[in-house]
């Protein structure tokens, strides 16, 4: 946890995953970071290759944010969003969390806790899933992730047919 | 409004190209045929296994279409279809970039605040210069 950049993920409760991360400022910073949309659309920009055309960001109790990222090459979307539940600025932010194409379901409720040490600030993100196999989803497609590496060097290989393939199965319809 | 590029058979299809690669006879047959078309006999070859056992592999690699059979009626070989993994490891990008990839650029922009934070505070209390 002392490195800046190093992610740590552990599983606090069967329905629960909590991300801690260290930056190398003050939480005002990082608070205004997570909060204005001018700043977040510099840095939440998506996977390479995509970009971040709307993000809105009602930052109120009740108040809703919706966020889309693009896929450059093809126009490909996601989109997610959710509402407000707590806004204690500059420490603490409760919202609930949607995608557009559901890769868990049901909705998740994301604590977001910004504590400072000196000029550094340590994020502590914990997602609260619907159900165990929600949580399990997330988990399991983290896991797979780690599978994909090793897939990475076969799809490079097929790269260029492959691109194609998807292209063409990725057209809106 | 549909949001999602993907068609509404996109999950179950990414269901079946996961299932079809969470085993390693099965994706040593998909490395073996990245590099070219081969009958069930050539495929078999370098597994110790028999050709039913091979046979039942591609089956499943088939049904998720990651395999498809050529056009020569005597060697039916099996060619490898891009496409599902493609898509599979397109999809898998999105969600390692949500979880790994999403606060890099974030590091970026608090040194970028923080420098500008620091020219303010210094107009600020020394006011006559510049």
């Amino acid at each position: 946890m002392k490195n800046v950049g190093a992610l740590e993920i552990t599983t606090p409760s069967d329905r629960e995953i909590m991300m801690t991360r260290e930056f190398d400022a003050p939480r005002r910073l990082v608070f205004d970071a997570f909060t204005k949309p001018e700043l977040v659309q510099r840095w939440l920009l998506g996977p390479p290759g995509w970009s971040m055309p709307v993000c809105e960001i009602d930052l109120r109790v009740g108040g809703r944010y919706r966020y889309v990222w693009r896929r450059d090459r093809d126009g490909t979307k996601m989109g997610m969003g959710g509402v407000y539940r707590e806004i204690v600025a500059p420490e603490r932010i409760v919202a609930t969390e949607r995608f557009d194409e559901a890769w868990y379901p049901g909705e998740a409720v994301g604590t977001t806790v910004l504590g400072e040490q000196g000029t550094r600030t340590t994020l502590t993100q914990t997602m609260l899933y619907e159900s165990r196999d929600a949580r399990d989803a997330v988990l399991k497609s983290d896991m797979e992730k780690g599978v994909a590496a090793s897939y990475d060097r076969l799809a490079a290989l097929l790269a260029w047919p492959g691109a194609r393939g998807v292209e063409q199965r990725a057209q809106p319809s | 409004m549909q949001l999602s590029g993907y068609g509404q058979k996109a999950p179950r299809r990414l269901d079946a190209t996961f299932a079809a690669l969470a085993d390693p006879t099965r994706r040593a047959i998909l490395a073996r045929l990245a590099s070219g078309e081969a009958s069930v006999a050539e495929l078999a070859e370098p597994f110790a296994m028999s050709q039913p056992a091979i046979s039942k592999h591609l089956k499943v690699l088939e049904s998720a279409g990651l395999v498809s059979r050529g056009r020569d009626a005597q060697r039916r070989p099996r060619r490898l279809e891009a496409g599902p993994l493609a898509e599979a490891t397109e999809w898998l990008e999105r969600y390692r970039w949500f979880w790994e990839g999403r606060f890099e650029r974030l590091d970026a922009l608090l040194d970028e605040l923080k420098a500008k934070g620091k020219r303010r505070g210094r107009t600020k209390r020394r006011g006559d210069h510049r």
